[in-house]
């Protein structure tokens, strides 16, 4: 092919016209550094206490601080607490704020402010609700120690006050605080290590972060979410991109600096660009689990459901999904591989797709053939080819399965109905949890086994409820661990939920951003960007 | 005149209603639950039930349906679910993102398209009519979408010319605004270039066989002349009625668009109060779109007239 001059002259026109209409004009604010990211989701929402969504719980952790975090290995460090104490007989903590913990408004973070913030979040969250069950009274000493006594001693109160996922326990000013836990916050006050800018959040286009000049971070180097919270970029911007190959361009052509859920089959493609980094942040992932409805027919019969252990195997799940077997580990620990509650006790001969033990299971369990009312997600790439392989999986077994496909809202919707499948209701759905919020039997939502006051699928088991209490009770990590492995020895028995493996969700990143940590939710301190 | 324009402005009334009754009614059957939405993954049965009852949404249906139309009735869109925000300055926000696209692309249109379409009717049959006929039936042809990714990777990732998304607001500078509006216009302008030049070619058909232009010839006009102020002004009518048409595809067309090309304007809005089953800012943005549509439909009977003396209303 030619190009002819005046082709050649007008393109070279066109080009300039465009470079001169994109040239930026130099400002002072070119000065400072500003971190262009992607999260997961837009922000909508801005009350971590208010609702479980992992957005607002990252949301959370750029304004707010908290009493205690997990570090890299996952042990519970203080952070706005500079020192703790714990009674002879266990039922009186001491808690003794850090020098120089400010509001973002500039007035001093007080023993009243983190009581009140204590109590909100333990209305709300469950494994607040359960600390609080064991909670006597909150008191302030002064300023800057407060008490909280125990009707008797339990091993929640620094898992509870450290809990690294939604609902992240955030310290915020009292009167924030005391909003009715019902309703929203309006007041965005923070003491954390950036700061909201109201006046620039626009909703599906973008939210704005100014680094906390006064933040005064801890002096330990920062290590997973404890540590010190060092801002070294002046501005953070997430940018509302919901399309990822959008996303994707824009990275490779450096309008953004930051994604933080690049999707998985994007990523052979960023990994060719040298200016793209690709971290793999062993705490950042995922487990897929599949959650049956204890309600109905056929699941309400626990043989029924210990078929579902024989039939399914992790490894179709997880190349179906992620695809790429860098991304992906087969774990039957219930509390994650690599954690101190990992352990794959009871586990032997399960999920490895054993057929033909699934078809003798389910013709002992006397299984009449009642359709299983699946629920397909179909708009989440994360989630979309779980059903279809849990479907295909559990027809082998003898099981008759009726897919049901509808977006993911509309699942989250339907799932909450106890009716019969008949009539708009359902017996299975699959989905995923991020690693920080299942990794203890008390905060593993899908274990409550309350019945009715049991989360969606309502399963049912008493001995549950009992290892569940004896693991808040115990205080001795050792004694924590052997309760967890009974749990996990006991599940198969009535199946609350199937573990079906684990998947890692890297961050993709320019190259020149450094200084991301290893913490089970992505954060922004510590990160900057360099020449 | 005035009267005309009063009655059919009086005639959208019933037509309003309508749509307000239908989407109202469509949202609350879908199987659907902001509430749910609302409280995240881990809420409990008792925290989706305490946003319900927040939200208004545990009161009988039609109890639901009479306090949103007062409100709107005086004047209040109601506030969105999820942005904590009216609706009213949600929408305001998203207008002029919207506006601006959809101004860049019907301009760029018609100034391709009308031409085209006049020059594909005077060759009609020659290699040209039929480039100009093929790239018509392949921008009817093509998704948005697909256009819109094949631009990114010519103009922004090869070339490294133009963004690859997002939008700047006219008050943050007019350069900045019209480079990042360059690539969606394009994209979304090829199906209306489409549409509006073969109208106008098979106008221009029907008008260039007609005894006046033969006389227009005959008197020696230049044939420049006779295609664009006889001809094309005669063939006007149906030009317009398939521009004012496009007007009313393009809402549907700014939602991939915008969805594309990350711009925060109506479409987008659209699509996440969709995916949040955020009611509110639905029914507003639907009643906008079906106003926006009734008034597009009178304007062009107006523009009917301003062309054609003989029609009067």
């Amino acid at each position: 092919m030619t190009i002819s001059r005046r082709t050649a002259w007008l393109g070279s026109v066109c080009a300039m016209g465009m470079m001169a209409l994109a040239s930026p004009v130099a400002s002072p604010a070119m000065a400072q550094t500003t971190l262009r990211a992607v999260m997961h989701s837009d922000l909508k929402i801005l009350d971590p206490i208010w609702t479980t969504a992992y957005i607002v719980r990252n949301h959370g952790y750029m304004i707010y601080d908290t009493l205690f975090a997990t570090d890299e290995k996952g042990d519970i460090k203080p952070q706005m607490v500079e020192t703790f104490s714990v009674s002879e007989d266990k039922k009186t903590y001491t808690f003794t704020l850090r020098d120089g913990l400010l509001w973002h408004d500039g007035a001093p973070v007080t023993s009243e402010d983190c009581i009140a913030s204590i109590k909100r979040w333990g209305v709300r969250d469950a494994l607040g609700q359960k600390l609080m069950s064991f909670v006597d009274g909150i008191t302030a000493v002064d300023g800057k120690t407060f008490r909280m006594t125990l009707k008797e001693p339990t091993g929640l109160v620094l898992l509870g006050l450290g809990k690294p996922s939604s609902n992240t326990p955030f310290m915020m000013p009292k009167r924030v605080a005391e909003t009715d836990p019902a309703k929203q916050i309006e007041d965005f006050i923070g003491s954390g290590p950036f700061v909201f800018k109201k006046d620039e959040w626009k909703p599906g286009d973008k939210t704005v972060y100014v680094k906390f000049d006064k933040y005064k971070p801890r002096a330990e180097a920062a290590s997973g979410l404890a540590g010190g919270k060092v801002a070294k970029i002046d501005r953070i911007e997430w940018r509302a991109i919901s399309d990822q190959q959008q996303a994707a361009n824009a990275l490779a052509a450096g309008e953004i600096d930051y994604i933080e859920q690049p999707s998985h089959d994007l990523l052979p493609i960023l990994k060719k660009d040298p200016n793209v980094s690709i971290l793999n942040i062993s705490q950042l992932k995922g487990q897929y689990v599949f959650r049956p409805n204890h309600l109905h027919k056929p699941f309400d019969n626990p043989k029924v459901l210990h078929a579902l252990w024989y039939a399914f195997n992790q490894e179709d799940f997880l190349m179906a999904n992620i695809g790429d077997a860098e991304y992906i580990k087969e774990c039957k620990a219930m509390f994650v591989c690599d954690t101190p509650l990992a352990t794959t006790k009871g586990m032997d001969g399960l999920l490895t797709g054993n057929t033909k033990k699934a078809q003798e299971l389910l013709k002992e369990a006397g299984y009449d053939g009642t359709p299983v009312v699946l629920l397909h997600s179909t708009d989440l790439k994360i989630l979309t080819n779980l059903a279809p392989v849990a479907k295909s999986l559990m027809e082998k077994a003898g099981f008759k399965v009726d897919m049901q496909s509808s977006d993911w809202q509309s699942v989250v919707a339907r799932r909450t109905k106890k009716e019969a499948p008949s009539a708009g209701g359902w017996n299975a759905f699959l989905t995923a949890w991020t690693a920080a919020d299942v990794m203890n039997p008390v905060s593993r939502a899908y274990l409550n086994s309350a019945c009715d006051k049991a989360l969606f699928g309502w399963p049912c088991n008493a001995e549950m409820e009992k290892l569940r209490d004896n693991f808040a009770r115990e205080t001795d990590p050792a004694k924590q661990k052997a309760i967890a492995e009974a749990i996990q020895v006991m599940l198969p028995s009535y199946t609350p939920e199937i573990p079906l493996g684990e998947y890692l969700v890297p961050i993709a990143t320019r190259k020149n951003v450094k200084g991301i940590l290893v913490a089970p939710v992505p954060v922004f301190w510590n990160v900057e960007i360099t020449k | 005149m005035p009267l005309y324009i009063l009655r059919r402005m009086l005639e959208t009334i019933p037509v309003l209603i309508f749509v307000a009754v239908f989407v109202f009614f469509m949202l609350r059957i879908t199987p659907s639950d902001p509430a749910a939405i609302l409280a995240g993954d881990s809420a409990s049965s008792e925290q989706i039930e305490a946003i319900r009852k927040q939200l208004g949404l545990d009161q009988p249906m039609l109890s639901q349906f009479f306090i949103w139309i007062g409100n709107v009735l005086s004047g209040n869109l109601g506030e969105s679910f999820f942005f904590k925000k009216s609706v009213a300055s949600l929408i305001g926000e998203r207008l002029e993102p919207t506006a601006s696209l959809a101004f860049f692309t019907l301009s760029l249109a018609i100034i391709i398209a009308v031409p085209l379409g006049v020059i594909a009717a005077y060759k009609q049959g020659s290699w040209i009519d039929r480039i100009i006929m093929g790239f018509s039936v392949m921008g009817f042809s093509v998704p948005v979408f697909v256009i819109g990714y094949i631009l990114i990777y010519i103009f922004s990732i090869w070339l490294n010319w133009l963004p690859v998304q997002g939008y700047q607001r006219i008050s943050e500078g007019v350069g900045g605004w019209a480079l990042r509006l360059i690539l969606p216009s394009i994209t979304l302008s090829v199906i209306y270039i489409a549409l509006i030049a073969r109208m106008t070619r098979a106008s221009m058909l029907d008008v260039l066989s007609e005894d006046y232009v033969r006389t227009a010839r005959a008197k020696g006009q230049i044939e420049t002349k006779v295609l664009f102020q006889h001809a094309l002004k005669n063939a006007a009518i149906p030009i317009v009625t398939v521009i004012g048409i496009s007007i009313a595809l393009l809402i549907g067309g700014v939602v991939v668009t915008e969805t594309v090309y990350t711009i925060p304007g109506l479409g987008r809005l659209t699509v996440d109060a969709v995916l949040a089953r955020d009611y509110p800012t639905i029914q507003a943005v639907i009643l906008l779109f079906s106003f926006v549509y009734v008034l597009v439909n009178l304007m062009i009977d107006l523009v009917y007239s301003l062309l054609d003396p003989r029609i009067r209303y």
